[in-house]
């Protein structure tokens, strides 16, 4: 969906795996992120990915890979079946969001969510005074070719949290340069001044 | 058909009848006191095995890989077939540096239980009777061809198979050996398969079946007896039964609908079309080399497999707890076993929590392309393979 080896999210995720979990990588791209927790987190890792050629490319470099679609493909999979099940920058491209998150929190012991924060400055600015949809840097699609339909915000995002019952373990925004920000600002400043946000969610009530 | 060419096509046929009883490969024999326990209650013995091997067993005996053949395969995988005198059927994936490394892997291919060219079946000597068994073969089916092979390895010396793969018939066997022998199992490649027979391929097994049996010639399958063969019935099935390895794409790009050496139609029934000429060409090379009572025992056996029936209509169960990892490969024009089989696999093999990877390859080559040259299959192959061989810790490829 994205190309991943400019992605700045990738190592910020791969540090919040222990090493020889169990992990699903929903939207694996070219496999960039399994690739990493392989060799160097020894992870037992596998991929659904929705392109073809991103398939081909994950399987022929020895990964666990199937073309499949996160709308449609998560059922098939037992609860608890992974230690992290992981969506990176695939959640606003998804139909169903929402049902995709719940199946994330059903299918591992910990979900873990990066996605474009569509309430950073700059995207507000161009709603706000140019009166177009934004394209930025990250988000570099116009409105009639982006495959991402389903935007949110942080602050968004934490509220479908709260509708799933899901408890926020670990939350960081990364800034214009891809560093992640200061832990302890408010919300309402990183739904502000984050460009992307990685969260580490799990459901309510277990350890 | 000229007088030159029928000797030798006897010739050739008379060859096959040889390699029936008396494999060119090696060839195990399981004697009175070791029969060998079939799904429809036949103990059959005595009975053998014909086999090639290629590379060297390592000294851990962790690197052996099984193929399995297709419906008229064979155990001449990746060297001269002995009656047809081509090379064999998959030197595209066997060989040195190839995905199947005959320079690191040991590679054994059997012929199935109920072929013809050495491992019992109907063509075989019964040694009771001393005829050939003919239609008073047992009935044989996809579990009793891997049973055949455990054997097998079990006089090999072989107790896990670092891989198992093979396309269509036998890919079923690959997917019937991770259910049968899951601790036998490394890893797996199942291709262009699927989990059970649908209706619309027993269909085309029975339109098959009724061609050879409606030849006069078959003699209620006794046809050896009378020094003859149903060539004309068997034919015809495999000029149907190769309609279906083929798409219609392919078909398009390679005959369309040109005429066979004439400018324009002759007004007859001969073959005035190129694809009539090769369909022809297709089924009369077929007879040369492949028994037809072979023919009705390996169609019936892939009708008959449906492996979620082993766990009571639950594909996922079938494959539950089991520690292979699987390589599941697709073809777009494939429509005899169409991707949406695969992906019944794959969704099985994820609800089972196993290790799987899936591809499906673009190709317009239809069922067919698992046999021939595809890049994407190579490259999809040999990363699996190489992964899983890591993770054996089997040494890297020299090259």
């Amino acid at each position: 969906m994205n190309d991943h080896s400019s992605r700045v999210d990738l190592l910020l995720v791969a540090d919040m795996i222990e090493k020889g979990a169990r992990v699903l990588d929903v939207g694996c791209g070219d496999g960039s992120l399994l690739q990493i927790l392989t060799d160097q987190r020894q992870v037992d890792g596998r991929g659904i990915e929705l392109s073809q050629s991103g398939v081909n490319g994950c399987v022929a470099k020895g990964l666990s890979v199937i073309q499949g679609d996160a709308d449609t493909d998560l059922i098939d999979y037992p609860d608890d079946a992974f230690d992290y099940v992981i969506l990176s920058q695939t959640l606003q491209a998804t139909r169903q969001p929402r049902e995709v998150v719940k199946h994330l929190l059903r299918i591992g012991r910990r979900a873990i969510v990066s996605f474009p924060n569509f309430g950073h400055w700059r995207i507000r600015a161009q709603v706000a005074f140019l009166g177009r949809m934004p394209v930025t840097k990250n988000l570099s699609y116009a409105w009639y070719d982006t495959p991402n339909i389903h935007f949110c915000t942080i602050r968004d995002f934490i509220s479908l949290c709260d509708e799933l019952q899901a408890d926020v373990e670990k939350a960081v925004a990364l800034d214009r340069n891809g560093s992640a920000m200061r832990m302890n600002l408010p919300w309402a400043v990183w739904n502000m001044f984050g460009e992307q946000a990685v969260f580490m969610l799990k459901r309510h009530g277990i350890k | 058909m000229g007088v030159e060419e029928t000797s030798g096509h006897k010739a050739q046929s008379d060859l096959s009848r040889h390699e029936a009883d008396h494999p060119s490969s090696a060839v195990a024999h399981f004697a009175a006191h070791e029969p060998l326990m079939l799904d429809c209650g036949f103990a059959l013995a005595p009975w053998q095995i014909a086999y090639q091997t290629y590379g060297t067993l390592n000294k851990d005996r962790s690197n052996a890989i099984l193929i399995c053949h297709a419906l008229t395969g064979d155990q001449h995988v990746a060297n001269i077939n002995p009656v047809t005198g081509k090379p064999g059927w998959w030197t595209s994936m066997v060989g040195a540096g190839k995905p199947f490394d005959t320079d690191r892997f040991f590679i054994i291919c059997a012929n199935v239980l109920g072929s013809c060219m050495g491992t019992s079946g109907p063509a075989s000597l019964n040694a009771t009777t001393q005829n050939p068994w003919a239609v008073d073969f047992p009935v044989v089916t996809i579990r009793d061809m891997v049973r055949a092979q455990a054997r097998l390895l079990d006089r090999l010396g072989i107790e896990s198979l670092f891989c198992v793969a093979g396309g269509s018939m036998g890919g079923m066997q690959v997917l019937q050996w991770a259910s049968t022998f899951p601790d036998r199992v490394f890893s797996a490649i199942p291709l262009a398969t699927g989990a059970k027979h649908s209706a619309q391929n027993i269909a085309f097994h029975e339109v098959g079946r009724q061609a050879v049996m409606a030849d006069p010639d078959w003699h209620g399958g006794h046809y050896r007896m009378q020094g003859i063969r149903p060539e004309k019935g068997l034919a015809v099935a495999r000029m149907a039964a190769h309609i279906t390895y083929l798409s219609e794409g392919a078909l398009h790009r390679k005959f369309g609908r040109r005429l066979q050496d004439r400018a324009a139609p002759t007004f007859s029934f001969d073959a005035d079309f190129e694809i009539e000429s090769y369909l022809r060409y297709q089924g009369r090379s077929f007879v040369e080399r492949f028994d037809a009572n072979s023919y009705l025992y390996l169609t019936r056996a892939m009708d008959y497999f449906d492996l979620a029936d082993d766990a009571g209509g639950k594909l996922a169960a079938v494959f539950k707890g089991t520690k292979a990892r699987f390589c599941v490969a697709s073809f777009t024009s494939d429509w005899l076993f169409p991707t949406r089989d695969s992906r019944a696999i794959v969704h099985a093999l994820n609800a089972a929590g196993a290790s799987v990877s899936f591809v499906e390859i673009e190709t317009d080559k239809g069922h067919d392309a698992f046999l021939l040259d595809e890049p994407v299959l190579f490259a999809t192959t040999r990363g699996f393979i190489d992964a899983a061989a890591r993770a054996r810790h089997l040494p890297e490829a020299s090259r």
